[in-house]
């Protein structure tokens, strides 16, 4: 079946078994390989995108359901003339990323969350990222990233 | 991770979904949010032949008041309940509980159609509705019908809609009086090991339970102890009662009994009773 | 001014934060087949049928492959030392041992008809006797591998003096378990593999060590060495359990030799959950024995090591405990003693730590049973017999020599930090109120064992006409910052900045030989190695420098602010990098470069003191870990704002192994924690935020002065959340509880100890 969706802005149209997970859509079909697969039972977040601006878990939406959507990856997330945007820039101060592979879906998961909740405690993020999980950093710089990131928004806004 | 093929066709209507069920029957599942199917499906556990993708029935998606009561549309996701201005006046420990559900990932994708028709014993909305007193709007070929939440959850994984039956709506009556939740996990985002829910209703208090057997359940003993003027510390001992609580490496039947006894004690008195 | 020591951001990190990382799964390899495998769901069976037929008549399936198509050879013993009858077929062949072990090879063209195919293989198992716990598997009354007559693969014996602790007016005895638990990286096990024009295996791994791997697939499938070319690209986290081979990768290369087709193999998490080793599982037993007063005089730890159905590095990791049997303490008189049994689960292998934290899990919990037992306060007995900071080099009673610290000060910084005697106020007017909701604060002391194994280090720095620095390391990082820490090194002593420095790692074609990452040995023998070639470089440039000005030796002056030679007293006339480089080469053809093989100066010795406060609701045995203070000291700290991630995710790890995660198998060896909804992986909610110190000792066995850091958050965080725990409950009766502390084994352990304790206790006041 042929599904269409806006990805970081571009229209993308391609014919899809409807069992298509968007996760492998997009890294598969679309050819954006940022946004990684992690577990199989929803548990992870890795595979975190934004759909219509908000953060879900692309492995378990099928491209299907997704089709006339808009669709951010980590790949739309850098401002035009590639700078960092201030998530991107303080996951990078903050020492939010080891290994890397979960980050295309913390960042994710922490812009949408900052969208929603601009000023968030520390609290509020620990249990906003309750469904992206990481093994190399132990969260902390993660938080002490998106906290960073809420301050620079807000000057920002 | 690769469920096995099956046909997508979205549904542009509730009646159109119906026809369809009616059509295909067994072979087909209604697709909603996707986040107690999709899971499933992806280990292969559930291998439907056909999809009805009713997720773009932007009509069930919603939240209002009418006559004493807070209708919540079947579509309507976890986010959008749990901030919802009226909920949170009106039905304050739905919302509540929808906030709590899975993740924010999962709360922007699962809708409280698809959790209750999913019947899980492990999940909170139910629990929600039977303590509320609330009531499911069902639409079939022969129309539509409420369905008691009391009559809703009938075994295991198993509720009271027919093959061909969509739920459109979840009512409750309006409830401003206090409520208390409590719920046992050993992670944030993991299913209860145990929870109990309290809520002051213009019925009295109703009380009800998570995990404690194979069904969403009231906790009907603490609830006649209540109504027969027990306080809340003496009727919380009978928490366990009329339950069938599984044993396994997370909670025997003895633990998941005496917690249940806790949990039930300190939702009462959070809710004031 | 130095750039060592300092909060250098990574230079790794733009990529990963646009674009994401490159990891295996997302390599650009057209025209490939997909390889998947079929997987025993069986613990122990005979395999009586296993029926391909129907998935090699399905369409786009290239091929189906059982053990007998392969003949390659079984997987080797560890290190000579585990039993020849035990050994690993690439495939299962005749008998099943484990949930998970593969069975079927099957490779199509997408990898969805890889997924159907799966479900098209039909296997036939005639039930065996499933052993799964490893005191009854030590019994031998049934066998895994019949061959070898006996479950026993591995022992260690290391003292028998059976007068021990007679002279002791206090022993305590203790049965602990260090639970198995799974590494989960993020990122599970994933390889490609293809045959070049010229007749060369190329082959993408995710691992820790890709020249392990070159050597691997060369030796398993009868390849030269040079005809192998392993590339590693990013690699999603590994905590040990990426460093070794495993069969799965031997199939992979074998299939892309066998079809002519690039081949791609990527894991599902549930398989991984099966396949991946897993870490830990010992069942322990000590005895600790001193005076009444608190000095430690006689510790004996036994140990049953859980190797799983094929013995893996598991097996003899009881050596690296052994290693660090006394921990930090001058206790004169230790001993130790390990058998090692398979059971019918997961191969066990190496994890963050790696032997090291089950000593120190071992010794700190009983250190917290020996003082409640003398009513002493726990600091103040580690305070007793901790060896002092004059003692070093330290050799231990069984003969392992640390080589320097100071133990008193990593311990007295985090009581501080902790605020200890407030907490321990606290506690008191805790108790006191009968809260259901109550405190607890542990203590963990350690030292541990960085850069233990023999191997020395490859580093290379070449110049570029351009006055760019090529670093090649054979280390190989997935995570760990080395292109950041190595070029802080390289400018260091060459003065050029890090942004002009590449380092290239993982390549088995552009850097010859290394051992790669794991143990805590990278900085240490890694970094130094690639110091040592910076520091060579820096000497031959200053050799061409003098020539060129034909000047002395002695008067050139490397200026590391501009980057650029000159005689002394004359430093307007210059030559940079780039200069000297071209000059090297018009000398004789060769670039400007120096190589180095360091070996190994041998192994540090880094330490601390972590501290865990938790709450423990004792209604219902739910732990909550309030803060986490860790004072670590791994010699001189190259790049803090690295060494505390480090920490980090080293605590979540071991707070997690503590607080909530198990792997669990039924006893028909199911597993029961197979997925990440199931196994207790430790989420941010779960966590706080942690209170980080570094004393710095520098150690005098590298030029560095470093020692590793990587498992140390893990090693010391374990047991000072045990310990907290069991503190919180203590004043009810309960004298140990089992890890992990979950709310079920709290309250039983809270109900066992109080019969006589009211169990159906209402709500004080005050409670939550």
């Amino acid at each position: 079946m042929k599904v269409a969706m806006t990805v970081n802005g571009t229209l993308e149209s391609h014919d899809v078994e409807a069992r298509t997970l968007l996760v492998d859509y997009l890294r598969n079909v679309v050819g954006l390989t940022g946004t990684n697969i992690g577990c199989d039972t929803t548990s992870c977040g890795a595979c975190t995108v934004l759909l219509n601006g908000q953060s879900v878990k692309s492995c378990t939406v099928l491209a299907a359901q997704a089709a006339g959507d808009d669709i951010t990856t980590i790949e739309g997330l850098a401002l035009e003339d590639g700078r960092l945007n201030p998530v991107q820039q303080a996951f990078q101060e903050c020492h939010g990323l080891q290994c890397g592979y979960c980050t295309p879906g913390m960042v994710m998961a922490i812009t949408s969350l900052l969208t929603e909740n601009p000023h968030p405690t520390e609290e509020d993020v620990r249990v906003g990222l309750e469904g992206n999980l990481c093994r190399c950093a132990g969260y902390h710089n993660i938080v002490a990233s998106a906290l960073a990131a809420s301050g620079v928004v807000e000057m920002h806004q | 991770m690769i469920p096995a093929s099956f046909d997508y066709v979205r549904a542009e209507s509730v009646d159109e979904a119906i026809g369809l069920l009616s059509e295909h029957g067994d072979d087909a599942k209604l697709l909603a949010g996707g986040h107690s199917l999709l899971p499933l499906m992806k280990l292969r556990l559930a291998q439907p032949a056909m999809l009805i993708d009713i997720g773009h029935l932007r009509e069930l998606s919603y939240v209002k008041e009418e006559k004493g009561y807070v209708c919540v549309g079947a579509l309507t996701r976890h986010h959008d309940l749990a901030n919802s201005l009226v909920a949170r006046a009106s039905a304050p420990v739905l919302a509540h509980v929808a906030g709590q559900i899975g993740d924010p990932q999962v709360r922007h994708r699962g809708t409280i159609g698809g959790s209750i028709a999913h019947g899980d014993p492990a999940s909170d909305l139910p629990a929600a509705l039977l303590a509320l007193g609330g009531s499911l709007v069902v639409q079939g070929p022969n129309g539509i019908r409420e369905i008691d939440a009391n009559d809703f959850f009938l075994s295991f994984f198993e509720v009271a809609l027919t093959p061909e039956e969509v739920l459109i709506e979840v009512r409750v009556p309006r409830s401003e009086g206090q409520w208390g939740f409590e719920k046992l996990t050993k992670r944030a985002m993991d299913w209860a090991i145990v929870g109990a829910l309290a809520v002051r209703t213009s019925n009295g208090v109703g009380v009800a339970l998570i995990n404690m057997g194979p069904v969403p359940m009231h906790a009907r003993a603490v609830e006649a102890a209540l109504a027969s003027g027990a306080n809340a510390s003496d009727a919380a001992q009978h928490a366990a009662e009329g339950t069938e609580p599984s044993a396994d490496f997370n909670g025997s039947v003895a633990y998941r009994r005496h917690v249940a006894k806790v949990l039930v004690g300190r939702a009462l008195k959070t809710a004031g009773v | 001014m130095s750039i060592l020591g300092n909060r250098v951001v990574r230079r790794e990190d733009p990529k990963f934060l646009t674009v994401g990382g490159t990891y295996v799964a997302d390599l650009d390899l057209p025209g490939s087949v997909y390889l998947t495998f079929v997987r025993s769901s069986m613990a122990h069976a005979k395999l009586l049928s296993v029926d391909t037929s129907g998935a090699k008549a399905m369409p786009g399936v290239v091929a189906v492959y059982t053990n007998d198509d392969l003949g390659i050879a079984r997987m080797p013993t560890i290190m000579g030392m585990t039993n020849e009858a035990m050994t690993q077929p690439m495939l299962a062949s005749g008998t099943v041992r484990y949930v998970g072990e593969p069975i079927v090879a099957i490779v199509a063209e997408s990898r969805e008809i890889a997924a159907d195919a799966l479900e098209a293989v039909v296997v036939e198992y005639e039930p065996l006797t499933v052993v799964i716990d490893p005191a009854e598997a030590r019994k031998d009354n049934d066998l895994l591998f019949p061959d070898a007559g006996t479950n026993t693969t591995f022992t260690l014996d290391f003292g028998g003096d059976e007068a021990l602790f007679d002279d002791c007016e206090v022993v305590v005895e203790l049965t602990l378990i260090n639970q198995r638990v799974a590494p989960c990286p993020m990122e599970g096990r994933s390889a490609a593999a293809h045959m070049t024009k010229d007749g060369r295996l190329e082959f993408n791994s995710a691992t820790q060590a890709p020249h392990g791997v070159r050597d691997g697939l060369a030796g398993f499938l009868g390849l030269e060495p040079d005809k192998v070319h392993v590339v590693t690209p990013d690699v999603g986290g590994g905590f040990g359990a990426k460093a070794s081979v495993y069969p799965e990768d031997i199939v992979v290369g074998w299939c892309a030799v066998h079809l002519g087709r690039p081949v791609r193999w990527t894991e599902t998490r549930s398989e991984s959950m099966l396949g991946l080793g897993h870490g830990r599982a010992q069942l322990q037993h000590v005895r600790m024995g001193g005076t009444r007063g608190g000095v430690i005089s006689a510790y004996r730890i036994d140990v049953l090591q859980d190797c799983g159905a094929y013995p893996a590095f598991g097996a003899v990791l009881p050596f690296m405990t052994r290693v660090m049997t006394s921990g930090p303490y001058k206790i004169p008189k230790a001993e130790f003693g390990s058998v090692s049994v398979v059971t019918n689960s997961t191969p066990t292998t190496a994890y963050r730590g790696a032997g090291r934290p089950e000593a120190t899990a071992a010794i700190e919990r009983t250190m917290d049973v020996f003082a409640r037992e003398i009513e002493m306060d726990p600091a103040e007995l580690r305070r007793r017999n901790l060896i002092g900071k004059d003692e070093f080099p330290y050799t231990t009673p069984t003969e392992t020599v640390y080589d320097v610290g100071d133990y008193h000060q990593a311990l007295e910084l985090a009581l501080e930090v902790a605020g200890y005697d407030e907490l321990r106020a606290k506690q008191a007017r805790r108790r006191a109120s009968g809260d259901p909701i109550q405190i607890g604060i542990g203590l963990s002391c350690y030292v541990e064992i960085t850069n233990g194994l023999p191997d020395g280090e490859f580093g290379a720095v070449e110049v570029r006409p351009d006055g760019k620095i090529i670093v090649r390391t054979g280390t190989s990082p997935h995570g760990q910052g080395h292109v950041t820490a190595w070029s802080m090194l390289v400018a260091e002593q060459m003065g050029v900045p890090i942004e002009d420095i590449e380092v290239i790692y993982g390549d088995t074609d552009v850097v010859p030989r290394g051992a790669g990452t794991m143990g805590s040995r990278s900085l240490q023998i890694g970094g130094a190695a690639v110091n040592q070639a910076a520091v060579d470089v820096v000497e031959k440039a200053k050799d061409l420098a003098a020539d060129l000005f034909e000047a002395d030796r002695e008067d050139i002056v490397l200026d590391k602010s501009n980057a650029s030679f000159h005689v002394i007293g004359t430093p307007a006339v210059s030559k940079s990098w780039g200069e000297l480089a071209k000059a090297a080469v018009a000398k004789d053809g060769n670039p400007l470069f120096a190589e180095v093989d360091l070996a190994s100066p041998g192994p540090t010795f880094p330490f601390g003191t972590h501290i865990s406060v938790v709450e423990v609701d004792v209604e219902t045995g739910k732990v909550t870990l309030l803060r986490h203070i860790a004072v670590d000291d791994a010699g001189r700290i190259l790049n803090p704002l690295l060494a505390e991630g480090q920490v980090h995710g080293g605590i979540a790890q071991g707070v997690a192994q503590a607080l909530l995660e198990e792997v669990v198998y039924d006893p028909d060896g199911n597993p029961l924690t197979s997925t990440f909804a199931d196994y207790s992986f430790i989420s941010a909610a779960e966590l706080p935020s942690f209170e980080t110190r570094f004393t710095e000792t520098p150690t005098p066995i590298n030029a560095l002065g470093a020692k590793g850091i990587g498992e140390s958050g893990t090693i010391g965080s374990t047991p000072a959340l045990h310990n907290a725990v069991c503190d919180a409950v203590a004043h009810l009766g309960v004298r140990h509880v089992d890890m992990p502390t979950t709310p079920i084994r709290v309250w039983n352990a809270i109900n066992d100890a109080a019969p006589h304790h009211d169990a159906k206790n209402t709500t004080k006041k005050g409670g939550r």
